[in-house]
Order: C-alpha cells, then sequence, then structure tokens
C-alpha cells in the first residue's frame, strides 16, 4: 500500500466534521505552527519538502512563497484556488467534500507563515455543496478557536472567508481568479507585475491550490524532510490523481509519486484496469490541458522505460513523446473511443472558455473547433490536418494567459500521435460517422530506439 | 544622460528613459522597425497587451541577464533594460506570428470596407494590406451582430470589433459615468453600454478616435463621404470643455466631420469634448491653423505632395538613416 498524506483518515467516518477530525489528530499543525514555528520556519520546511504545486504549473511552493513582497505597511493575502475546472480533474472536489478541515488546517497555517491577516478560498459556482460545507467547516473552527482574534492565544488573527466564483474556467488562471475576487470580469491579468508583487487590491498575493495547501499540514507535522522522502527526485510527496474514463474503478486516489503509470491503471489497489476486459488505446495524464499519448507511449517512454507518475516521468520526451503532470487528471481512452471526437471535444471546452481577451485564443479557439467538428462529422479535407497543426502553432506561445497553450496541446498532440486515425475520417468519411477507428496500432510495442551510430 | 538605457531593435541602438516599452522605444527610432500597435493607446492606462500584433522577440533580455526571453513578447506592455536586444522584422519568427495573427484578426471581420466609414483611415486595413494574405483559410460563417445605436452621435457595428478594449479604457478613464464594458465571453463577446444606454457625457465621441476600425463611428459622418476625399485642417476654438484643438475635415466648403488631431501612430494627440465633435461644423466656428499632415503611407495623403520628414534621432544618424532608407524611398514615391 501506498502511503497516504491527506487521505489517512478519509475512511474515518464523521471526519467531515471538526470533532472526528480533531480525534485523528486534527489541527495538531496549526497548534505546532502557531506556538512554536516562525513563519519563516514554516517556509523554510515547505521548502524542505520540496511540494510543486498542485493546480497544473508544478512550481516548487516554497519558493513562490518566498517570493512574495512584504513591504511595510500593506496587507498580505493568501488565496486558495478552488476554481477546479479542468475537465478530468475533481480531486479538490473530493478533498472538499470529505475532509474539508484539512483545507481549511491548511489555510491556517499558510496564512501564518505568510502574514496574511485574510485569506480567501475562491470556489468554482457550481460547487454549491462543497461552498456550504467549507462554510459550515470555518464556522466550526472558528468556534474552537482555530480562526478569528488571537488563535490559541498566539496573538495571530486570521479571517477565513470562501468566495463563489461564477463558474468560468478560465477564473482559475490565478490574475483572472484575483480580478474575479475583485468583483471584476475573469480576465487575465497582463504579467508582470505578478501577484506576489501586486495581486489582489494591489497587494502581495499567493495562490494556491486546494492539494499545495493541504499538504502544508503533513509537512508541518512531520517536517519537510520527512515529506521529501516520499516520492521519486524531484517528485516529493503523494498526489491526488482524478482517474476517469474508461477504467475499472474510477476514482480519486492518492499515489506516492513515482508509481509505475501500468501500475496505476492495471493494479487492484488503483484503477484496477480498464472497464468491460476492454484494450487501453490513449490517456490524457494531467487534465484536458496536457498533450495525449498513444498506450505505447503512456506505459514506457522512448527509451524503453517505464513512466512513472512524476512530473518528469510523464514529461520525458518533451512535446514530441512525452506529457505532463499537470493537475492529474487521469483519463483513459479503451479501444473503443475516437480521438478525433475527443479532440473536438476538448476544443469545444477551450473555445467556449475563453475569455476573448486576446485575438489568437479567442478567433483561433472558435476556429479549431469548427474544423474538428467538420472532420468528426466526415467533411473534413485533407489539408484542414495541417490548417489545425498551423492555428494551434499561432496560438501556443503567443497569448495572454497558459489557456492558449492549453487550447493549442491536445490538438497538435492528438494529430502527432493519432494522425492516421484523422486521415481515415477524411478518406472514409461514410464509415466515420458510422464506427470508430479502434485500436489499430497504438498499442504495439515501439520498437527499441537505435543507437547513434 | 547617464540614467538612460541602451536598447537595440532591429539593429539599431538607441538611449531611452528606462522603464518605458519596447513598442515606445521603436517610436522613438520610427520607421519600420517600429511594430503594429492596434490595442495600446498610450493614453490610456492599462491599453495593451491584447491583439498581440506587437509581438517581438527579445534576443537578448539585458546587459545583467543576456539571457533571451523565451516566448515572443508584446512589446506594448514588456518594458526595455539596459542592454536590452530585440528583433522585430528582422525575426522571421516574428513575421510569421504577426501574420497569424492578422489571419486571426480577419477571420471574423465582415471585410465590408467598401461601405465602411473607417476605411482610409483603419488600421486593421493597413495591417491587412502589409501582412495579410489574399485569400482566407477560414471557411465557416462569420460572427454577426446587429449595429446599435449608442445615443444619437456614435453607432457601433459590433461584428466590425477586434476587441482591443480601447474604447472601453476610454469610456472609463476619461468620461466620468462608466457605462460602456465587455459583455459575454470568447468570441461572443460583445462591447456593450449599460442596457443600451446611450453614452451620455462630454467626451464621450473620443471612442470614435480611439477605436482602430469602423466598430465604432460618427452617426453625423455616416456614409457622407470617403475620408479621402475629404481634406483635413487644422483648427481651434476657445472651448470651455477641453482644448479645442482638432482637425476639420473638408469637402469643399463644408465641415463634414471633427475629429482629434492624432499623430502618426494613430493617437489622439488631444481628447476632444463632443461640443466640438458634433455641434461645431461651421467654418465660422473655428479658427483655422492650415492643412494637416497626414502620414504619407495613408490612402488621405495620396494627393498632398510631401516628402517624409524624418525624426530628429534618425535625421542625424547615418545608420539610422540607412535602416529607414526604405520607408523614404517609399514615401517620396507619393
Ligand atoms: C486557464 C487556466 C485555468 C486554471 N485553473 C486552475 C484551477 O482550476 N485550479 C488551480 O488550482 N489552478 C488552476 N490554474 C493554475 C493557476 O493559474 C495557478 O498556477 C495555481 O493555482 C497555482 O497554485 P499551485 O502553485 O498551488 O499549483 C489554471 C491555470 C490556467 C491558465
Ligand atoms: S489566452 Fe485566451 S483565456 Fe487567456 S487571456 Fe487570452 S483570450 Fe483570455
Ligand atoms: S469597438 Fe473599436 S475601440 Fe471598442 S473594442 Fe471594438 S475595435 Fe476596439
Ligand atoms: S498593441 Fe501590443 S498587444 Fe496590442
Amino acid at each position: 500500500m501506498g502511503r497516504k498524506l491527506l487521505l489517512e483518515h478519509i475512511n474515518v467516518p464523521g471526519i467531515n466534521t471538526f470533532d472526528v477530525y480533531r480525534q485523528q489528530g486534527g489541527y495538531r499543525a496549526v497548534e505546532k505552527a502557531l506556538k512554536t514555528l516562525s513563519p519563516e520556519a514554516i517556509v523554510e520546511e515547505v521548502k524542505k519538502s520540496g511540494l510543486r504545486g498542485r493546480g497544473g504549473a508544478g512550481f516548487p511552493t516554497g519558493m513562490k512563497w518566498s517570493f512574495l513582497a512584504k513591504p511595510e505597511g500593506k496587507a498580505r493575502y493568501l488565496v486558495c484556488n478552488a476554481d477546479e475546472s479542468e475537465p478530468g480533474t475533481f480531486k479538490d472536489r473530493y478533498l472538499m467534500t470529505y475532509i474539508p478541515h484539512l483545507l481549511i488546517e491548511g489555510m491556517i497555517v499558510s496564512s501564518f507563515a505568510l502574514g496574511a491577516a485574510v485569506s480567501y478560498i475562491y470556489v468554482r459556482g457550481e460547487m454549491m455543496p462543497q461552498i456550504r460545507i467549507l462554510e459550515r467547516a470555518i464556522a466550526e473552527a472558528k468556534n474552537a478557536g482555530f480562526l478569528g482574534k488571537n488563535i490559541l492565544g498566539s496573538g495571530y488573527d486570521l479571517e477565513l472567508y470562501v468566495q463563489p466564483g461564477g463558474g468560468a474556467y478560465i477564473c482559475g488562471e490565478e490574475t483572472a481568479l484575483i480580478e474575479s475576487l475583485e468583483g471584476k470580469r475573469g480576465n487575465p491579468r497582463i504579467k508582470p507585475p505578478f501577484p506576489a508583487i501586486s495581486g489582489l487590491y494591489g497587494c502581495p498575493t499567493v495562490v494556491n491550490n486546494v492539494e499545495s495547501i493541504a499538504a502544508v499540514v503533513p509537512i508541518i507535522n512531520d517536517g519537510g524532510e520527512e515529506y521529501a522522502k516520499v516520492g521519486i527526485g524531484r517528485s516529493t510527496g503523494t498526489k491526488l490523481i482524478s482517474a476517469g474514463g474508461n477504467l475499472a474503478k474510477p476514482g480519486v486516489y492518492e499515489i506516492e509519486l513515482g508509481l509505475p503509470v501500468e501500475e496505476f491503471i492495471y493494479s487492484e489497489e488503483y484503477c484496477g484496469g480498464i472497464a468491460n476486459g476492454k484494450r487501453l488505446k490513449a490517456v490524457v495524464a494531467g487534465g484536458s490541458s496536457v498533450p495525449v499519448l498513444p498506450a505505447n507511449l503512456i506505459l514506457k517512454t522512448v527509451n524503453g522505460e517505464k513512466r512513472l507518475m512524476s512530473y518528469e516521468s510523464l514529461a520525458d520526451g518533451g512535446f514530441v513523446s512525452g506529457s505532463m503532470m499537470g493537475s492529474g487528471g487521469f483519463i483513459a481512452f479503451d479501444e473503443d473511443q475516437c480521438m478525433v471526437r475527443n479532440t473536438w471535444n476538448f476544443s469545444r471546452f477551450y473555445h467556449h472558455e475563453s475569455c476573448g481577451q486576446c485575438s489568437p485564443c479567442r478567433e483561433g479557439t472558435g476556429w479549431m473547433e469548427k474544423v474538428l467538428h467538420r472532420i468528426e462529422y466526415g467533411h473534413g479535407k485533407y489539408s484542414d490536418i495541417d490548417l489545425l497543426v498551423d492555428v494551434s502553432r499561432k496560438i501556443e506561445g503567443n497569448t495572454i494567459c497558459p489557456l492558449g497553450d492549453a487550447a493549442a496541446w491536445p490538438v497538435a498532440s492528438a494529430i502527432r500521435h493519432f494522425r492516421d486515425e484523422f486521415e481515415w475520417h477524411i478518406t472514409h468519411p461514410a464509415e466515420a460517422v458510422k464506427r470508430n477507428f479502434g485500436l489499430a496500432h497504438y498499442a504495439d510495442p515501439l520498437p527499441p530506439v537505435a543507437e547513434p551510430a | 544622460m547617464s540614467d538612460k538605457v541602451k536598447v537595440t531593435i532591429d539593429g539599431i541602438t538607441v538611449e531611452v528613459e528606462p522603464g518605458i516599452s519596447i513598442l515606445n522605444a521603436a517610436r522613438q527610432i520610427g520607421g519600420d522597425v517600429v511594430p503594429p500597435a492596434m490595442c495600446y493607446y498610450s493614453k490610456l492606462e492599462g491599453s495593451g497587451g491584447k491583439c498581440r500584433t506587437c509581438l517581438v522577440k527579445v534576443s537578448k533580455g539585458s546587459e545583467k541577464d543576456p539571457r533571451p526571453m523565451p516566448k515572443l513578447v508584446a512589446s506594448c506592455r514588456t518594458n526595455v533594460m539596459d542592454g536590452m536586444e530585440v528583433q522585430n522584422i528582422t525575426s522571421p519568427e516574428v513575421v510569421e506570428a504577426r501574420k497569424g495573427v492578422v489571419e486571426i484578426l480577419l477571420i471574423n471581420h465582415p471585410l465590408d470596407c467598401p461601405i465602411c466609414d473607417q476605411a482610409g483611415e483603419c488600421h486593421l486595413q493597413d495591417l491587412a494590406f502589409e501582412h495579410g494574405s489574399e485569400a482566407t483559410r477560414y471557411e465557416f460563417e462569420r460572427r454577426t451582430f446587429d449595429r446599435i445605436d449608442i445615443g444619437d452621435k456614435i453607432q457601433l457595428h459590433m461584428t466590425r470589433c477586434i476587441l482591443c478594449y480601447r474604447c472601453v479604457y476610454t469610456a472609463d478613464q476619461i468620461t466620468n459615468n462608466r457605462v460602456h464594458g465587455v459583455l459575454g465571453r470568447g468570441d461572443a463577446s460583445e462591447i456593450s453600454t449599460y442596457i443600451e444606454k446611450a453614452i451620455d457625457n462630454d467626451f464621450s465621441g473620443n471612442v470614435i478616435d480611439v477605436c482602430p476600425v469602423g466598430a465604432l463611428t460618427d452617426r453625423t459622418f455616416r456614409f457622407k463621404n470617403r475620408v479621402w476625399f475629404t481634406k483635413p485642417v487644422d483648427a481651434h476654438r476657445d472651448c470651455p470643455t477641453c482644448s479645442g484643438k482638432v482637425t476639420l475635415w473638408y469637402k469643399g466648403a463644408d465641415v463634414l466631420r471633427v475629429t482629434a488631431r492624432k499623430d502618426q501612430f494613430g493617437e489622439a494627440e488631444e481628447f476632444i469634448c463632443n461640443t466640438c465633435r458634433f455641434d461645431t461644423k461651421q467654418t465660422g466656428d473655428w479658427v483655422i491653423e492650415g492643412p494637416r499632415n497626414i502620414s504619407n503611407n495613408s490612402v488621405i495623403s495620396a494627393n498632398h505632395y510631401e516628402t517624409l520628414r524624418p525624426l530628429p534621432v534618425v535625421q542625424n544618424n547615418a545608420l539610422l538613416q540607412e535602416a529607414n532608407k526604405e520607408q523614404f524611398e517609399r514615401a517620396t514615391k507619393f
């Protein structure tokens, strides 16, 4: 069994309530932090832990915290990003629903470390039940003296607020989130300045994902070094994976980073293989924004090594033959799934969610969606495939925020790896609307890489 | 001069104030090295960064940190550093990306220039002429909107809008009531007024001048004439509300239109009030100063014979003259 740092007590009945959470050792991290540690010491522990942001970009959390500007006389804010809307990702919602006090505890410790007197949890608007759960949990914690004035007699004051969003994917981008939190239209800001210098209301701000903040709890309880012992290389600790698609046992799993992908998919401890005895065709490893990989590249890298669930191993091969950890939204596709249809579906999402500020993303996402729709419905042309690649290149890297890249990568990677399936849609339009291309050669073992002479 | 910083753009070095944008540094050089700017407007705080036509490549970050920037950057929103080296038209990557942006700006544009009042002074038209290709690869229906009258003086033709946000910043910053903003998201976004309320204040007409395309036009000039058949004349009057410095656009003896005076980058020198713009169209209302010089590249100048007067920084620098040679030659052809 892999170690569980976040979900250790998830099966204890009533763990969503303050009392049970407390009985299981909850809020120890707050006591330890406020009574025995200085804010700098907490930042130091988080640095030592090697924790990397769980929201998608994988930026080291300790480093991010140490960049926070600390000008005299200005408030500082911690904002928790609970906007979780990446297709295929549902781990934050799970955590907030079943063990909300873990997030509250993490928020208190992190806010103390950053010197924030007011912190926010920005929750995606559709998650109304979770908003109620969090508000209840905050009230319970406040009742027990863990929030409000002079927490545990330490002299530290903290108010924690839950802010529902309007349900826009773009409000998960940290600067758009800040704009939205300020009551404005959720358009990403043009950087610099970065939020660490000028964020919420022009004050230094840290935005962190729900899971990143929750992970601070075990880091403080056991120490950064202990945390760093779990995992592999620069991918330390555990990660929540939202496993979805055609898996026998989809759900949220806490894994130790470094677990082989094959074991994650096929072992009984985790996903239990592909549903209905089908064969695996493709995987999107980190939420819809990351490149899709065919079965033969997700289980092994081009060098024939086992691919592991870690930031480095998933990215091995770069854009040519690798993908990314992203937010941990693991979507498996079986042999009956159509990659063209899926790519179109993802494109539809990005088209719908683009904020429309910058031209390449606003216009390009719609263009790609329309071309993909045409191919999927049997009206495509050969030139459409190259057109898609070209439009995706025109978007990638040329936009204000990474949503442009996130829209471009799934299209570019699907065409890179599944080009024959796209071509088949064009050469066999009548057949393509009636049946799927099937597994084809996408699970065949890769030929060994020739040694360079 | 010690507090100035050195930047090199397309091989031409200038000394500029620290903290200005690459675009403004390029504007001090002038000529072809100036990236086109569809959304940035020097008089509007927070503008820029949106259209992405001004993308450039920073091949050397600064003297201190010479690493190149990993992506192309929007020159209007990226500040210069001492020793920075920038490539605009000398970088094939930039030229390619800009072409892409222009193509993308045009896919949903109605291309109704023949019936658009902006034609002749439209920045999108100029941009498309310089960077576009004759044919589009976009084979789908274009997005359309109904025309909306914003009060009796301004018309919004959203179909032509490129969502540069200039009018939004104008309404926000130079008028005292914010009634104008963006609704919707992505390519369904539209410029709108608060429940179609007329933008009703003294400076609202300036949204017409800042609009780079024909999305916001002057209803008092609608279909009156093509701008290149009218003659621009600088004039002023004693105005209690604004500076009163304007350009009058004559056809024969009639003033068809009044606009702010626009500089060589198409920006209003000073914003003017609605009385000057819409209600004072008699020559007698004005003190005439003389003909307005319009950039020789513009179709409006087609019948004005003048040679290009280069910027001072170009005049006394042989290297710059060489770099702008093509520009001079093109200009003197007229
Ligand atoms: C379009 C877009 C959507 C995003 N959505 C989310 C999200 O829903 N949740 C999240 O935690 N981060 C999201 N991010 C990443 C955030 O911008 C930011 O990097 C993250 O919240 C930082 O937290 P971390 O360092 O703890 O990962 C999104 C980024 C982009 C560009
Ligand atoms: S890339 Fe897309 S979502 Fe991001 S700012 Fe530009 S238009 Fe908005
Ligand atoms: S109406 Fe004109 S100024 Fe306003 S956003 Fe559209 S193009 Fe820009
Ligand atoms: S002018 Fe720089 S992005 Fe529009």
